[in-house]
């Protein structure tokens, strides 16, 4: 009984719905929809066109199935994120990386290691000490890394298949993707250290431009502008390595976890912007490698010991210097030699 | 050799989803991973049309061309198939598709993708034909059976066509002449720079 009444208020209300619908229901028929192929474009535009037009580009649609992103249709974006990285990508990145290693090696030959003009004088002075190493070194090791395994994902391919074949190369990357995605939480440790401990003696000042303009001496000889504990250099490479690698961590998890955060347009963009900037950032840091190693003398040890010595440290951070000196934190040779001076 | 294609014919596609279910069950796909779908268009509104869509097998594979290890191939019949024991789940092949074909299943750390499952025009992969280890990764080898992808084989209302290229466009031909239209060809411009229209 109470089913029948039920179904009769039912019966009533879709009616009534209906009848109030109606404008409505004819307004939208309204909506011309070609029933033939061409009748809109002309016999030269093909029925996929034609269609495309109807739904104006829009080819969202809706799918029965749990996983929504599946009803896009067709994603024609797919062809432009597929030519940026098999050719501009490509091109770029082997011209920025092969066109550094090429101007290192004329700058090398050209300007040889920048030595200690005064030589070394045996006094030491602490440059760095164990946590600002240690938050150096955490960025540097897993940043090579990430930077072999990621260029191994643009040149592989067409470097190393032919080399090692199919199989070894897979399983590689394989691995190497691993250590890509995990090495990457390390060098975000390393960044936001860095970026705690310096940032206060990397905000720019009206030194640097002094230091700009010689371009920090690094081309004339007996040339050294004065620079307080980071000169506009190494600035530059502390700025790099904490915005660039931070959007570059960034656009890294965006594709470490998929659809977490943005849509497939997202991740092409996600991953441009993660390669580009990863390239520049791999060049930049091969110069920073050369000019901390075989490119200037004294330079190593201030990562390395952390210690210094003092005539570098007058030649290249003569501000600094002064600072440390007035404070007393100078080590003398015998303080190095261990043994008191007679 | 046939040059072997999809067609799907959005006049008659009625959402009935036979295909998606019939791929499932033949090739044992497991939960979360679709190798074939249908989308409705315009859900509810006049113009309102369905397309079973997948792997298009296309000429110029975007798949193929982005991949890092190299991992996909093409047969002597224009299938795409690719060998999950060399596919590191990198998702590029995702990115670059424009069917949303490949698939991953979410394995390992943080919940990435593990390696990656599309059609296979029921062809089955680089293993021997018809083995279990084919079976086990790629699902049923219809075509080295002598048959065509079961999607098509079952569609009730014969809208999704598989098969060799040109006969299939030229039942879609006929249909579009004899009713006097037809909204294209899904994809075939994109997948194989080839109109196939009336």
């Amino acid at each position: 009984m109470s089913m029948n009444l039920g179904r009769i208020v039912r019966l009533l209300s879709l009616t009534l719905a209906l009848f109030l619908l109606m404008p409505g229901v004819a307004s939208f028929a309204q909506t011309p929809v070609p029933p033939g192929p061409n009748t809109l474009t002309g016999p030269d535009v093909s029925n996929d066109q034609l269609l495309l037009q109807q739904l104006q580009g829009n080819l969202h649609g809706r799918v029965s199935i749990p996983d929504q992103k599946s009803a896009m249709l067709i994603q024609p974006e797919g062809q432009d994120w597929r030519a940026l990285r098999n050719g501009t990508l490509k091109t770029v990145s082997a011209v920025v990386l092969l066109g550094m290693i090429a101007a290192l090696v004329v700058f090398y030959m050209v300007r040889g290691k920048i030595r200690i003009d005064a030589g070394p004088s045996r006094r030491r002075i602490q440059r760095f000490n164990g946590m600002e190493r240690f938050a150096h070194w955490i960025t540097a090791a897993s940043f090579l890394v990430l930077a072999v395994t990621g260029l191994n994902l643009v040149f592989g391919r067409w470097l190393l298949i032919p080399l090692l074949g199919p199989e070894a190369f897979a399983t590689m990357t394989v691995y190497g993707k691993l250590a890509h995605n995990f090495l990457s939480f390390p060098f975000v440790l390393g960044i936001v250290l860095m970026l705690l401990i310096w940032v206060r003696h990397n905000i720019p000042n009206g030194g640097d431009i002094a230091w700009i303009k010689v371009a920090g001496g690094l081309f004339s000889k007996g040339k050294h502008p004065p620079a307080k504990k980071f000169n506009a250099g190494q600035k530059l490479i502390f700025w790099m390595v904490v915005a660039g690698g931070g959007v570059v961590a960034a656009s890294g998890y965006v594709l470490l976890f998929p659809f977490a955060v943005t849509d497939i347009a997202g991740m092409q963009l996600a991953h441009l912007v993660h390669a580009i900037l990863s390239v520049l950032l791999i060049a930049g840091i091969i110069s920073h490698i050369y000019i901390g190693s075989i490119g200037m003398e004294g330079a190593f040890d201030a990562m390395g010991s952390g210690e210094v010595d003092v005539n570098w440290a007058r030649e290249h951070h003569s501000l600094w210097l002064e600072e440390e000196l007035r404070k007393g934190k100078v080590k003398g040779p015998a303080a190095v030699r261990g043994v008191p001076a007679e | 050799m046939a040059r072997m294609k999809f067609l799907c014919d959005a006049e008659r596609c009625i959402e009935c989803n036979a295909c998606v279910t019939a791929c499932k069950n033949e090739h044992e796909v497991p939960w979360g991973i679709n190798r074939r779908r249908v989308v409705t268009l315009n859900d509810g509104k006049p113009g309102e049309r369905s397309i079973s869509m997948a792997c298009m097998h296309c000429t110029d594979a975007p798949c193929m061309a982005v991949c890092p290890v190299d991992c996909f191939y093409k047969t002597a019949e224009g299938v795409v198939l690719h060998s999950k024991d060399l596919c590191i789940g990198c998702g590029y092949c995702f990115y670059a598709c424009p069917f949303g074909a490949p698939q991953y299943p979410q394995v390992g750390n943080f919940g990435s993708r593990g390696k990656m499952d599309k059609c296979t025009f029921c062809a089955g992969g680089p293993e021997d034909d018809m083995t279990p280890a084919e079976y086990s990764k790629y699902g049923a080898n219809r075509l080295a059976e002598g048959k065509l992808p079961l999607c098509a084989e079952m569609c009730s209302t014969k809208a999704l066509l598989a098969g060799d290229g040109e006969i299939i466009a030229d039942i879609y031909k006929e249909r579009a002449v004899r009713r006097g239209y037809g909204s294209g060809a899904w994809g075939w411009s994109t997948a194989y720079k080839d109109k196939a229209t009336t």
